[in-house]
């Protein structure tokens, strides 16, 4: 389908050569191996844990606005939802880590039907502002429902046993346990994205009106790329209570919807792994900025005018373009 | 393969930098206390980084040293956001060695390090939040709680208010469970006190435009209109009342939630008739003067009940650390709770086994700006609420700690 692609930072890669496809091989598995041994390095784990999560949330996002281009302005309301239910699970239903996921996950995946169903019936802006209103109810909720705990959170949600065996309390356990579901979750997007299915929804990116007269139907692939979506991000909210604990209406707002869409932006999107880079970038900041006195919003934000003025297809997607010339 | 293979080593690098700043320090280090508040959102006037220059001043009072160590002071902004204040948690807790995290205004993230001091076996010292559930149902036995609570904020602006002639009021409530609590208890007190409630009506959070609630309130006739909202919400009906002529018109504006930097912010003119409580006020006497100033000339500004309580609460800490010979936890812990409080802000404090440190609070009338004849001179003493009557006995307060 690259023949209907005009930006050419975002056609597939193209087949690759023997020599270069090791030598590239070989630094994934570096990639990965630093993840699998940071903890050994003395890097503190948590820190990592939670950039994981929204990295996977941030990677779920950009199925949409990346392969389908749909922006959907209400995505915290998927990763809120994933987190409260799968916090909820855990807490007061005693539900091992790997059942309240899975909670999060379906709720995640149903919320995204009805959600899905409502916003993809428009395009552009209007699809952007349906997802909008619908998470700003979803937060509604959020805020008056007893079993959120209103402004106060979900708190202490235990990190219980996996399978009812390991137990995640151990801060070892609790990384491997979230570094498998992440690469899982980042994986499982990479493979959507190259497969015919992710081809499909590439061509309706570039030419919604010529994919209807190839005969697909449009309005099905993109409920399926959008509920998909809502799944991963339900996982990567649920994954987020477990680590940090907490699930808070910090999760649910707009502000977090909009800063998944900053770090799609700033890591490049429609680029597998840009999203990444970009959780990376923002959560960092977040993090080291906290303790310098300076606003950290400000400057997020002066990165984020920099990003759109300087390279506007994001960091990934620059260097993505850079080499292929 | 090629963008999987260098997202990846770049992620790889992102994540390295992440971590470059946590090396982890020996436990048997200096002193360390963490300052964890807003610093840049709707709370930064409320607590922010003048409660960093609080502690600030707590340390230098003990001379930067105690039991021959250093005292180390590190601070962050949370930006209200409870997942990154509980990664700041852990990661100082965990990593960097702090002895003691305090202030952490926002009841979402004070709930949350509380169950990390607890885990972590760590002092924490709330001083920022209001939640009565920190010494209540989430009490732990590492953790403490400061300042005020809502329950002192219900029985001293409502109880208070009643006794000196307000029976009759009405309610502006935000919509949610915070003011749905405060309305509740400050009933439930100002029934016992002999008042009435004539009504009450809703508000969503963050509303730009309260007039028609003003408008009910007024035709309520009620004697005083209780706000039982925070931040933005509290500063903004004020302003509107005033436009209204509410205060002027003899009814009486009780912010349950207002304090000096509130009070700074909206001008005298606006705020002027506004009854509060707090747990201190600079010029009330000479010990809360002479704070007060000291605080001045290090930020041009009088500090609120939150900074002051910052400074009452690390000195207590430093003071516990040193009674204890050892900043083991459970050793200050028990210190914290036996040691009665008594500082430039606090007299005869006394901490409660479930970490609720008892002492009087003010309540408080913002005077005509015709009445004030200094800078900062913004409030009225009412009168002094005891301690006993303000925070929540032991057995009250649901907390299962002996």
């Amino acid at each position: 389908m690259s023949e209907l692609t005009d930006t050419a930072a975002l056609a597939p890669a193209p087949q690759l050569q023997g020599k270069q496809q090791i030598w590239e091989r070989a630094l994934i598995f570096a990639g990965i191996a630093f993840l699998v041994a940071a903890p050994l390095l003395g890097v503190y784990p948590v820190n990592l844990m939670t950039l994981m999560c929204f990295a996977l949330f941030a990677a779920a996002f950009n199925l949409l606005i990346g392969y389908v281009g749909l922006l959907s302005f209400g995505h915290a309301a998927f990763f809120g939802t994933g987190a409260y239910v799968s916090g909820y699970a855990a807490k007061a239903w005693g539900w091992t880590p790997e059942l309240a996921l899975l909670a999060g996950a379906l709720s995640g995946a149903f919320l995204g039907l009805i959600v899905g169903f409502l916003a993809i019936k428009r395009k552009g802006i209007y699809f952007s502002m349906i997802t909008l209103a619908l998470s700003q109810m979803v937060f509604f909720i959020a805020l008056q429902a007893p079993f959120t705990g209103g402004e106060d959170g979900l708190q202490s949600i235990p990190r219980g046993k996996l399978f009812g065996v390991i137990d995640l309390a151990n801060t070892n356990a609790m990384y491997a346990f979230v570094l498998v579901i992440f690469l899982a979750g980042v994986f499982a997007l990479w493979r959507i994205v190259h497969s015919p299915f992710g081809q499909i929804l590439k061509a309706i990116r570039e030419h919604e009106p010529r994919s209807i007269s190839l005969g697909y139907d449009v309005s099905r692939y993109k409920l399926i790329a959008f509920v998909i979506s809502c799944t991963v991000t339900g996982v990567a909210g649920g994954l987020k209570a477990l680590v940090t604990q907490i699930a808070s209406l910090t999760d649910i707002t707009w502000q977090t919807s909009g800063e998944v869409v900053l770090m799609t932006i700033l890591g490049g999107i429609g680029t597998t792994l840009g999203p990444l880079v970009g959780a990376g970038i923002v959560k960092t900041l977040e993090d080291h900025l906290a303790s310098l006195g300076f606003p950290v919003p400000v400057l997020i934000g002066a990165i984020f005018v920099a990003c759109v003025l300087l390279f506007r297809r994001g960091i990934i997607g620059e260097i993505e373009n850079w080499m292929k010339r | 393969m090629k963008k999987l293979a260098l997202s990846f080593l770049l992620g790889g690098c992102v994540l390295a930098m992440a971590s470059a700043a946590a090396s982890a320090q020996a436990a048997s280090g200096p002193v360390k206390i963490g300052i964890l508040d807003d610093q840049s959102g709707v709370y930064a006037d409320f607590g922010g980084k003048w409660s960093v220059e609080a502690a600030k001043m707590a340390i230098e009072e003990f001379g930067g040293e105690v039991l021959g160590k250093k005292i180390e002071l590190v601070s962050a902004d949370h930006q209200n956001k409870p997942d990154i204040a509980s990664n700041i948690a852990r990661q100082w807790y965990d990593a960097e060695g702090v002895d003691m995290i305090g202030e952490l205004t926002n009841s979402a993230v004070a709930l949350a390090v509380h169950a990390i001091a607890k885990e972590k076996k760590k002092i924490d010292i709330v001083t920022g939040a209001a939640s009565s559930r920190l010494t209540g149902d989430a009490c732990q036995p590492y953790g403490f709680h400061w300042t005020y609570d809502t329950h002192a904020l219900s029985v001293g602006t409502g109880g208070a208010l009643v006794k000196a002639g307000g029976d009759t009021w009405f309610f502006l409530t935000a919509d949610y469970a915070f003011g749905y609590a405060l309305e509740k208890d400050t009933s439930a007190v100002i029934t016992a006190a002999g008042g009435k409630v004539l009504g009450s009506v809703k508000h969503p959070l963050s509303t730009a435009d309260f007039s028609s609630f003003l408008l009910q309130a007024q035709a309520s006739k009620a004697k005083v209109v209780g706000l039982a909202n925070a931040g933005g919400d509290t500063t903004n009906a004020i302003k509107q009342a005033a436009e209204f002529g509410i205060t002027t018109g003899g009814q009486k504006i009780a912010g349950l939630l207002f304090t000096l930097s509130e009070a700074h912010g909206l001008g005298l003119k606006a705020a002027q008739g506004v009854v509060a409580t707090e747990g201190y006020y600079w010029d009330r006497d000479d010990d809360s003067r002479k704070f007060g100033e000291a605080f001045f000339k290090r930020t041009n500004r009088m500090p609120n009940m939150v900074q002051a309580g910052t400074y009452s609460s690390v000195l207590a800490y430093l003071k516990a650390v040193k009674a204890a010979g050892s900043k083991d936890p459970d050793a200050v812990a028990a210190k914290l709770k036996e040691l009665p409080v008594n500082d430039l802000v606090v007299k005869n404090g006394k901490v409660l086994p479930n970490g609720r440190m008892v002492y009087d609070m003010y309540l408080l009338e913002v005077k005509k700006p015709a009445d004030s004849k200094k800078p900062w001179d913004y409030y009225k003493v009412v009168s002094t609420i005891p301690g006993k009557e303000a925070f929540a006995t032991l057995a009250e307060s649901g907390c299962p700690l002996k």
